[in-house]
């Protein structure tokens, strides 16, 4: 029996099940937006991120599997300082969104970081409790430099927590490129040669600092390795993101959002192509996920079990998830459908063509 | 005293009965109020501590405009309504 935890416009979603056959167990914060869910496999701790729009972004905890929750303290930027080489930044000093929730080193229980938007990195030492702005990177002056994606500021929807050593975290961030950090997060180097944003001057388009990766996922057995759905394309890094090699192709498109690494599989990997970035819907109406199984040389394109005629889904950044098993995947999209594959991605089942907007899937 | 109340679009997230405060500014009477129930001030204030852009702050019934500053002194008798600004249609 596993489960299944959806974050929708309207709320969270938790499903539990097996195989093809997953049922609805519970909703909850309906008709709130839940922008990124995280299951805490340390200690069992689930954590919604809400957007309440009116009232902010706050977080809440449950240690019952969802059936009480209580509100934990919300990422928060300090003061905004009224001299000093920061007085004049025009990105606002308070947090909009909560992109990315991550769980620290298996090390480190308790330990949280969150990735926000505008790209302030947070971290949490006692369950969300309290967090602190990792200040380095925040006052690192090459963040003038980022610029929004598709949202007015840039943001961090990426943070990879090393598994051989916690200290080591990589972050993406739209548009600001790659960064990592090898010390806990007191110092930072910008990393990612070989990426191209056909979308800058072209003086600028191997800019590191510039790029616009959607996603980036990890090999849990080889985490050296790297997947990469980028706004230009797909790439792919051997050397823990040092470096960025292009795949040329990968099915009807390499344009998308959504990645997710095969947690044993170093060479394998799944995408969900959409036509191009000013065309954001299936090629020809097909909905498709692509694989490759040789590190990007080839791709597979399946579709079965998804719709092939007049679909229009598309599957946001953090909304295509693999299980433990590498089998398992899961997957939800924009306009409200859910599906699940038991063979790595060769078939799939639907699970519901009616929920609201999907930003997140994640196993519990 | 200054009687301070908070929508139910509020209360739905923390609950928060009226409350009865000294008179001061307007930013001193909102955290006196909002003493009553910490958990609710992130709701009204962003992180830089002004109004957020969607909450609405009324004073005698009279919607006030400056989110930031709060610095208008209220006396005796003078009330104040917290609500969500209506948006989204």
């Amino acid at each position: 029996m596993g489960t299944l935890l959806v974050g929708t416009r309207k709320g969270l979603f938790v499903l539990e099940g097996a195989g093809e056959a997953w049922e609805f167990v519970g909703h909850h914060f309906a008709g709130d937006p839940v922008s990124q869910v995280l299951a805490d496999a340390r200690d069992g701790n689930w954590y919604a991120a809400l957007n309440l729009g009116h009232f902010g972004i706050k977080l809440r905890r449950s240690g019952d599997r969802g059936r009480t929750w209580t509100e934990v303290a919300s990422p928060a930027f300090p003061a905004k300082p009224a001299a000093g080489p920061w007085a004049d930044d025009p990105t606002p000093w308070s947090v909009e969104l909560i992109w990315a929730l991550a769980a620290g080193g298996a090390d480190e229980p308790g330990v949280l970081w969150a990735g926000c938007l505008p790209a302030g990195l947070f971290r949490s030492a006692d369950r969300g409790a309290t967090w602190q702005l990792c200040q380095s990177l925040w006052h690192d002056a090459r963040r003038r430099d980022w610029t929004g994606g598709g949202y007015d500021q840039a943001g961090i929807h990426t943070v990879l927590v090393d598994p051989r050593d916690a200290r080591h975290l990589t972050l993406g961030i739209s548009c600001g490129g790659v960064w990592q950090t090898r010390d806990g997060g007191a110092s930072w180097e910008l990393t990612g040669r070989g990426m191209r944003a056909d979308f800058m001057p072209p003086e600028r388009a191997e800019d590191p600092n510039i790029q616009d990766p959607h996603c980036i996922a990890q090999c849990l057995a080889d985490p050296d390795v790297l997947w990469m759905q980028h706004h230009g394309g797909i790439y792919r890094s051997v050397d823990a993101g040092r470096h960025w090699l292009p795949i040329a192709a990968a099915g009807p498109s390499t344009f998308g959002f959504a990645v997710a690494a095969d947690p044993g599989n170093p060479g394998r990997a799944w995408f969900v192509p959409a036509q191009a970035d000013a065309c954001r819907i299936p090629v020809g109406g097909r909905m498709v996920v692509t694989r490759t199984d040789d590190g990007g040389a080839s791709f597979q394109v399946y579709g079965e079990g998804l719709p092939q005629r007049h679909a229009y889904h598309l599957v946001y950044r953090h909304a295509l998830a693999v299980g433990g098993d590498g089998d398992t995947l899961a997957m939800a999209s924009t306009t409200g459908g859910l599906w699940v594959s038991t063979n790595a991605g060769r078939s799939w089942a639907c699970l519901s063509r009616d929920l609201p907007p999907v930003a997140a899937v994640r196993f519990a | 005293m200054v009687k301070v109340e908070f929508a139910a679009a509020l209360q739905r997230h923390v609950p928060c009965a009226p409350q009865s405060v000294a008179p001061g500014t307007l930013r001193a009477v909102l955290e006196a109020a909002l003493a009553a129930a910490p958990g609710l001030a992130h709701y009204v204030f962003d992180d830089q501590g002004a109004v957020r852009k969607h909450v609405a702050v009324f004073v005698n019934q009279q919607q006030v405009r400056d989110r930031v500053r709060l610095d208008r002194p209220l006396a005796d008798g003078d009330s104040v309504f917290v609500v969500q600004a209506l948006s989204g249609g």
